[in-house]
């Protein structure tokens, strides 16, 4: 990205199966049914545990615009952040927790387990997840990321007349 | 911020569609979503007022396909235009690739269309964005209105770095796909 734009970042493999590990043991301890990750700007990163049936890219610009819309609510009462926000339904629930200002850990859960447990567990998943994501954003400052493979820009653009016509 | 993920080879890319209240920013996204294959489009969610403002945002998730390995897909949005709204339109801001500027070619909406520049670099700056080094297009949208200024006219007030500008039509789509791609392209460009 060009100088004064937004920055880019990425993830590879190692960095993947770390956040991964994380989440499954969350899901693991929590009892809870799906974990997933989205960052500050509405994309998802990753998902684990049960195959969602709903629109997971909706669900992450909404998720998204739910915490930002809260911040803001936070500092309109003279608060910081909320770093937490909980969605209670009659038969599913959700916990949304901040991780290191860049992304939204989303659990889903039911009423096999509690709000009590998912939220103590959400915190050292948090924990874990904010270290792991030191690494990955301290590395994207220090050095460029892997290079898309030559072409890339040439076919995109390609597809894009092919994709963006009436 | 476009987002690679080289584990899950995925690359997503955000672009804005920003400009006054009433200019056709959701009138843009509605018909790209009327036009593009339905296998390539996700769902339109629209969080707007009863009568159909843009409370929030208007979000279009559209997939380009594989590109050499990688699963690339353009999110757009549009951000509520009238002025009331600013807190909710900045939050849409973060994190942009590529903003589309749909401007409002009525005489009497010049103004609007002015103070809505404005409010896109101050918004920007706020987050440490510079408009000039991000991939921006601008569309002047209702050409087929009666008392429309001179494309040379909006170009002088709201177009000095002459960025390319295109006109548009949003209610039959007019422009609408000339602007995307032009928009689209750049952002492929960034990357690359």
């Amino acid at each position: 990205m060009a100088p004064g734009g937004a920055p880019s970042w990425s993830f590879g493999p190692s960095d993947s199966e770390r956040i991964e590990e994380i989440l499954s043991n969350l899901l693991y301890e929590s009892n809870a049914r799906c974990a997933l990750l989205v960052d500050r700007t509405g994309q998802l990163v990753t998902t684990v545990g049960e195959q969602l049936n709903f629109d997971s890219a909706a669900f992450a610009s909404l998720t998204a615009a739910d915490f930002s819309a809260n911040d803001q609510l936070a500092s309109l009462i003279g608060e910081d952040e909320f770093d937490s926000l909980f969605h209670q339904g009659r038969n599913e629930s959700m916990y949304l927790a901040d991780v290191g200002k860049r992304l939204i850990l989303v659990v889903l859960f039911s009423q096999q387990t509690t709000l009590g447990l998912v939220r103590i567990k959400i915190k050292d998943a948090v924990i874990g997840l904010s270290k792991a994501f030191e690494d990955v954003f301290g590395r994207a400052q220090e050095e460029e990321g892997p290079v898309l493979e030559r072409g890339f820009v040439d076919e995109a653009e390609d597809e894009i007349d092919r994709l963006f016509r009436e | 911020m476009s987002m690679i993920n080289y584990a899950s080879r995925e690359i997503n890319c955000k672009i804005v569609y920003y400009g006054p209240g009433l200019g056709g920013k959701t009138t843009n996204l509605e018909y790209i979503y009327q036009k593009v294959k339905p296998n390539t489009r996700g769902k339109l969610i629209s969080l707007a007022t009863e009568t159909e403002r843009t409370l929030f945002f208007d979000f279009l998730p559209v997939d380009l396909g594989t590109i050499r390995g990688f699963k690339t897909r353009f999110h757009l949005y549009t951000v509520p235009g009238q002025v009331y709204y600013n807190a909710s339109r900045k939050l849409i801001l973060k994190g942009v690739d590529g903003v589309v500027f749909v401007g409002d070619s009525q005489v009497e909406r010049l103004d609007a269309n002015i103070e809505a520049m404005h409010n896109l670099y101050e918004n920007l700056a706020e987050y440490g964005y510079d408009l000039r080094q991000i991939p921006f297009v601008i569309q002047y949208n209702k050409r087929d209105l009666p008392n429309v200024s001179p494309v040379e006219e909006l170009d002088q007030h709201l177009n000095p770095d002459r960025v390319p500008s295109y006109e548009g039509v949003a209610t039959t789509g007019v422009g609408v796909f000339d602007t995307l791609k032009a928009v689209a392209k750049l952002v492929i460009k960034s990357l690359g």
